[in-house]
This record gives structure tokens, sequence and C-alpha cells, in this order.
């Protein structure tokens, strides 16, 4: 009986060859990315900015918006965003910061409870005052930034350090292109957002790894073949593995996705997008990194009868 | 590596039956789980707020606020001291910046000034052991006659770290009395209180009950001046009612009795009008100074404040000595039993302002769990058929690998007590992706050995060696990351940090162990010579 084979055997792309295009592209798409951050800059949520957010149910059906709207705005706390989200009777209020700190957040909430509560279920509420919508942001950047120094110094002692910085550069791109993402979708950036890109980060960098797992290994087996051969051979011999992985991975998001509810919708199609990123970062940047870097295939052998020498 | 040793077998076995065994209680309700016998494990796990609906209230001491208030007592504090005989002449007592600052007339007195001026700088006891004592003020006696009393760094901050203390006992009796509901109250940071409570519907009445200073003082009256009037006598202030609009009183600054001087409080009703009211009794010492005022002051009014508002002014009828009284003041039945629970667990030693609430209703968090149940397990479906169809009899061997890897994680989160969150689940989605490539990685490696020429017990035997070696360096790498981020993140970062780890954890162990266990045992029973991948 023949088993399913997405990748036929002995395929042989031409990766390394195909990186004068791939590898601009990874580029060009990283510093659009960060490009568009500082320009358009994404829809940050109350986490990052402060505000109030509040979802209700109404009693009618049919929310009538246009009402809850002039409701609203008449009760003198700025601009008071309204909009319906899911399919049902629920409806999103959103409220910026209010003059005068978390007190007065503490008065608008008060108030626009009593202005709804007999024509709505207030199903969620959340409050961000200002000071914490820093520190959470600050907090998230820092934890990411010691994740990268901690990872890039294992690889460097378990691989050379051009595998060290190829990891390291591979991860950053798959984060930047994530926000990138955010940008370009303008899906609210909130701290799940957040939890969706550190998972990419963990996807990115076990997937750099296998890569680089492989290449290592095939550059200690062949050392008269030229680097780029080399890594192209390592990663069309894992491509099958590559393959599947990346198509279970997806099959589990997409199911999420479709059936998973609206309020983890935003979060795995970011998850989606940031694994394909992921897999596409790892073979388009990671590996030419290691040629661009310059890594001999002598420094790999020498490694190696050290490693033999520690044993014997 | 088919090889396993008797000893080796079971316990491996033994783990993943204990996984599903302490994973079991999560299948099933809280009643059900608690109806069982003694001996079966019975350890739900945690849902975050995120999932099962509830109040998340963070608080941070106001520290303006509290250092305003500490320092017109300390202003207080050192006119008494510099009016003790002999009398020391001053001149510019008040507060400046984060500190007191007053001169003295006569230089000759520095001496003595410094002696009473002394034990007013509070030491205050570190928590820490063997830590040094730390004083409240700094204190500098300047040879022009300038005394600076003021706030050090590390006194205020200690002083924050006892407030919150402090806050936190006192907010613990309050919820104590409330019965209903079992929130956790966790110090967060230096000065900051998380009040979390899991499947609250209304956060209104405990944000009430939690967030309110609740300090109580009786003041007299001060009837000689009007409020309105430009000047009025020093000491006095003016405190604004509850009414609407607010009726302004001109009180003496000194309080006459404080919260702390009451022994009890009551919610009742009055008995001429049957308005609820909230009684209160007075310790000894309160009841006869009140006893002594209340004699001196007939036909006077006294006022009553709550958090520098007069709930209400009444007028001495008579000497008030049995030590007891009812506080009216247009209650509620709630209002009054939310004051009388207040007053009977004590003021909070500074204001506490709301800097982050989230508040999840049951409804919204049922639903996340609801639908996120049909994706996970139309997704399981899929992956299970995908792998099937991809590696046949060992597709459902991974598959099984994978499933006994997904429940030890969460056997583990219950084991421990973890919270799961949705972030979490999150987690456990990552660890299904890079379980299910372990698996992978090997299948592909016996793949690759056998094609090279191996017979089959050999390929198979090859693919896990050297799969294992990607498999480990692949999740060494992602376990330093989620370690790294449960131990520098927070909230929802921590939550997907812990079922990350775990998952990277439990996938080492089904990959090295359980996975091996079930090809070996394949191996043996089928004896393949040819493998079909």
């Amino acid at each position: 009986m023949a088993y399913l084979r997405i990748v036929p055997d002995n395929t042989k792309i031409p990766f390394m060859r195909m990186r004068k295009w791939t590898f601009p592209l990874a580029a060009f798409l990283s510093i659009m990315s960060v490009i568009l951050f500082f320009t358009v800059g994404p829809n940050y949520g109350i986490d990052f900015l402060g505000g109030t957010v509040i979802e209700i149910q109404t009693k009618d059906a049919k929310p009538d918006l246009g009402k809850l709207r002039s409701t609203l705005n008449g009760l003198g706390l700025g601009d008071v965003q309204v909009q319906t989200i899911g399919a049902d009777n629920s409806v999103l209020i959103r409220m910026g910061q209010q003059d005068g700190g978390e007190e007065a957040q503490q008065a608008a909430i008060g108030k626009i409870r009593a202005a709804l509560a007999d024509q709505a279920e207030f199903r969620r509420t959340e409050i961000v005052g200002p000071r914490v919508s820093g520190e959470l942001a600050y907090n998230g950047g820092l934890a990411m930034l010691v994740t990268f120094a901690a990872i890039a110094i294992y690889v460097w002692f378990r691989f050379e350090w051009q595998f060290a910085a190829g990891s390291i550069i591979s991860a950053a791109n798959v984060v930047v292109m994530t926000f990138g993402f955010y940008v370009v979708t303008q899906h609210e950036f909130n701290l799940t957002s957040l939890a969706a890109i550190l998972t990419t980060i963990g996807y990115s960098l076990n997937d750099t790894v296998v890569v680089y797992d492989r290449i290592r290994e095939t550059l200690r087996k062949y050392k008269k073949i030229p680097l780029g051969d080399l890594i192209d051979r390592a990663i069309n011999d894992m491509l099958g593995r590559t393959v599947i992985t990346t198509v279970t991975t997806l099959i589990a998001l997409l199911s999420l996705y479709i059936f998973g509810g609206d309020v983890i919708q935003a979060f795995t199609l970011a998850m989606i997008f940031g694994v394909i990123a992921a897999i596409f970062s790892s073979i388009c940047v990671a590996a030419p990194i290691l040629i661009y870097f310059g890594l001999r295939q002598d420094q790999m052998t020498k490694k190696e009868d050290v490693e033999a020498a520690g044993k014997a | 590596m088919l090889h396993f040793t008797r000893w080796k077998m079971i316990a491996i076995l033994t783990v993943v039956v204990v996984g599903l065994l302490a994973a079991l209680p999560n299948l099933f309700s809280k009643e059900t789980v608690e109806s069982w016998p003694s001996w079966v494990p019975k350890r739900q796990m945690v849902l975050g707020l995120d999932l099962q609906g509830g109040a998340y209230l963070l608080y941070e001491v106001d520290k303006q606020d509290y250092v305003q208030k500490r320092l017109r007592t300390l202003v207080g504090d050192i006119r008494k001291a510099m009016l003790q005989e002999p009398r020391i002449g001053y001149s510019g007592l008040g507060v400046q910046g984060q500190g007191v600052q007053l001169r003295i007339r006569d230089l000759s007195q520095l001496g003595e000034v410094e002696k009473r001026l002394e034990p007013l700088r509070n030491q205050l006891a570190t928590s820490a052991l063997g830590g040094t004592a730390v004083n409240e003020f700094d204190l500098t006696v300047g040879s022009d006659g300038l005394v600076q009393m003021a706030y050090s760094e590390a006194g205020l901050n200690q002083r924050i770290r006892q407030i919150v203390d402090q806050s936190i006992e006192v907010i613990g009796r309050r919820i104590d009395q409330l019965g209903t509901v079992e929130p956790s109250i966790q110090r967060q940071g230096s000065d900051r209180i998380l009040v979390e409570a899991p499947g609250l519907d209304d956060p209104e009445r405990l944000k009430t009950l939690v967030g309110q200073t609740a300090q109580l003082t009786f003041h007299l009256v001060d009837t000689s001046v009007s409020p309105t009037a430009g000047t009025r006598k020093p000491g006095t202030i003016i405190v604004d009612s509850n009414d609407t609009p607010p009726v302004p009183y001109v009180l003496e600054e000194a309080p006459l009795l404080t919260g702390e001087d009451l022994t009890d409080a009551q919610a009742t009703f009055d008995s001429q009008n049957n308005e609820p009211v909230v009684s209160f009794r007075l310790s000894s010492a309160g009841a006869r100074v009140f006893g002594e005022v209340t004699s001196k002051n007939v036909n006077r009014p006294f006022a009553i404040v709550l958090d520098d508002k007069v709930i209400t002014a009444p007028v001495i009828r008579q000497p008030i000595l049995g030590g007891s009284g009812q506080i009216s003041g247009n209650f509620s039945i709630q209002s009054a039993n939310d004051l009388a629970i207040l007053l009977r667990a004590g003021s909070l030693p500074a204001k506490l302002t709301i800097v982050e609430e989230r508040n999840i209703g049951p409804g919204l968090g049922a639903d996340s769990i609801r639908a996120g149940k049909i994706a996970a397990i139309i997704g399981t479906a899929l992956v299970c058929a995908f792998m099937v169809m991809t590696y046949g009899f060992l597709g459902w061997i991974a598959n099984v690998a994978v499933i006994v890897n997904v429940i030890l994680i969460f056997s583990i989160v219950t084991i421990l007590g973890a919270t799961l969150s949705l972030p979490g689940i999150a987690g456990v989605i990552i660890t299904v992706g890079t379980a299910v490539d372990a698996n992978v990685l090997i299948y592909e490696r016996i793949r690759e050995e056998y094609r090279a020429g191996r017979s089959a017990i050999a390929a198979i035997d090859a693919g896990f060696q050297k799969a294992l070696g990607t498999i480990l360096d692949a999740n060494v790498t992602t376990l330093i990351a989620a370690l790294v981020l449960f131990y520098l993140g927070s909230g929802p970062i921590r939550g997907f940090a812990v079922t990350h780890a775990i998952g990277v954890a439990t996938t080492m162990f089904t990959a090295f162990t359980f996975t091996r266990l079930l090809v070996a045992m394949w191996v043996r029973w089928r004896r393949p010579t040819k493998i079909t991948l």
C-alpha cells in the first residue's frame, strides 16, 4: 500500500541558488514591516494604549448602533466607538484614556454601566490605566530580547556562532514580519497578539534548529562539496519532514481559526501567518546566512575533533 | 534503541498511566468529581479568568495621596513636640515637597529640637531578616535653624511595602465577611495588589468592598463660622457632605474618635423610622472619650466623616455614655451592610487606585471553551487522519503518542496547580505542532535509512538514534525560550510560557520513551522485513 507523499523523493530544489531572490525578498519584507510599523503603526489595543473596552450583549436581537452611539457619546466621555462583533447581538464599546487618569476611568465605566444597565448584559469590561499599559509593552519587549540572547548563547555552544546569529536573525525576521502582518491587517494588537508572536518565535526556533542540525550533519559527512550544495542537499533531504509538519500544524491552526470562536480568531490568524513565515525564514534566511557569514567547513570538523577528544 | 528492559517499560507505562489518571478529573464536572471515593485523584485544572469568567483588579497604593496625608499628620506631631514645656519658638512650619520644614528662632535650642524630633523619624521594622532598620524620615538640622524632615527613598519604599501588607490583610478580612466569593489577593511588585475573583459576575460590589479606604473619623462641628466665610480658625478644616449637591461643614481637624476605636459594627434598622442604619460599639477607651466629649457638648453637632465626606452630622441631644451608637445616612440595606463590613474589617492604611481591571462574564468564557473544544476535536481528527494517510500504522502510533503528550501536559498543569488561560491553550497547540514534528522527524529518518539500504529493523533503530539528537537540540532551544518567558513575563506571556515549557518537556519524554516503546512493541509483534513509509 502506498501512502501519501507530498514531496517526491530525490527532490532537488536549488534553494541556495534561489537565495539571490529569496534573501532580498525576506530582507525587503522585513524592512517594509519596520517602515510600516513606524509610519502607519499597528492598531494598538488598550493593553498598550490604556483605555476601556466593554463588550455587551443587547437584549434586542438587532442592536440599534446609532442609538447606542448617541447615548454613549452624550455621556461626555470623549470619543466612544461602538461596533458589532461576531454574528449575534454582541457590541463592542471602546473608549480612549480619560483625562484625570485611573479614577476618571472608573467614573466613566460607572456612567456607562448605569446608562446601559436595563438594555444589555455586560459580557466583558477591561480597563487599563496609563501606568500599566506602558509597563506591559516594556516587559513584553524585554522578555523577547532576553529570550533571544539566551537562545543565541545556547546555539552558539551547540553549533557555531554563525548558526547562533542565523537562528536569531531568522526568528527576528519572523517577529518583524508578524508585526508587519498586524500593521497591514490592522488587527488589534494586544497582549494576546504578543502571545501569538511568542508562539511563532518558538516555532521558528524549533524549525531553524532542525534545519541547522541537518546541515551540520551533512557538513560533517561530505567535506569536499561546496557549502551551497551541501545546504541544498540538507534542506532537500528534510523537505518531506518540513512539509508534513507544516501541513499538520496548519491543519490544527485552521480548525482553530474556523471553529474556535471569535475571541481567538485574530490570534490564530497571526499564528498561521507566523508559521508560514517561520518555515520560509528557516530555509530562505537562516540557511543562506551561514554562507553570508562565511561558515567554513573545517570549523565543523575541528569542533568534531574536540568533541571526539573529549570523549576519548 | 528498540530494546527495553522490563523495568524501563514498567516505568514508562506507569508515568503515562499516572498522567492519564491525574488528567481524568478534568473531564467531569466539579460535583461529579466530589462524589468520587477519596483515593481517586480529584484535583482539577485551574482555569484562567479569560476562560471561566471573573474579575481581575489590580490596585496601586496612591503614593502621592498617602505622602500628603502622612506629612500633614507629621506637621501636627511636630507642632505638638515644639509646644512641650519648655516651648521652642519656630516659624514657617509646613509641608515642602516630600517633607516638612520649619525654622527654629533660638539657635541654642537646636540640640533639644533634634532630641524631640528623633522619635518622630519613625523607625520601620524591615521584613527581611537581618536587614538594617530604616527610618521613615530623614532629619536634617541646619546650623542656621532650618529643620527638615523628609522622606528618604528607602523609608518611603519600606513604608509602601508595609502598607501593601496591611492592605492585603484588611482586604482579606473584608472579603471573608462577604463569604460568597473566594478571590486570591496577592502582592504584585512593590506597590500593587492583585485581586482575582474567578466566577464573579458583578465586580461592582467587590470593588466597593476592596477599594474603599473606609477611614472613619468623628469630629466636632464648628458652628461659630459659616463654611462660606473667607476666614476660619486655625486647626479647622472644611469637609463636604456626600449629599448632592454637597453641603460644606467646618470641622475641628483633630478627630475625637477614629475607626480604630470601634470594636463592632452591624447593619440594623432604626427603631423609629425603620431605615437601615449601622450601629457600632466603641472600645472602653473610645467610650470614655466619647462620653466626655458628648457630655461637654450637648446641643452641638458632631460629624461622622467617611473617606473625607461627611455622611451624617447629628446634634448631640444628651451625653452618650454607653459606648454605642448608630450611623444613619440614607443607606440602602446593602450599603449599610457594606459599611458595617468595612468598619469591622478596618480601614485601609492608604488610598488604593485601580490601575487595571478586567471583568469577563461567565458566558463569554464558556463560549470560548465550547468553541475551543469543538475546534480541538476537529483539528485533532484532521491531523490524525493526515498522519495515518502519510504513515499508515506508524501514523496511528504517532497519533497515540501526540494525544498522550497533550494529556500529560494537562495532567502536569493539573498537578502543579498552574492556571490554564487562553494563551496557555496556544502553548498547547504549538506543542502539538512540535510533538507531531518529533514523530515526523523520526519516521522520515527511518525512511531515509531504509532507502539507503539498511534492513527494516536496523533502519528503525538508526532512524530513532539520529532523529532523537535533532529533537533534543530543537526542544532544548524552545525550552530555554519558554523558561525565560516564564521568569520575565507576566499575565498572558506567563500563561503561554507555562504550558509551552511543560509541553516541550512532555514532547521530549514521549519522543524518547513512549513513542519508542510503542514502535518497539510493534516491531516485536510484526517483525517487519519491509518498511512502507
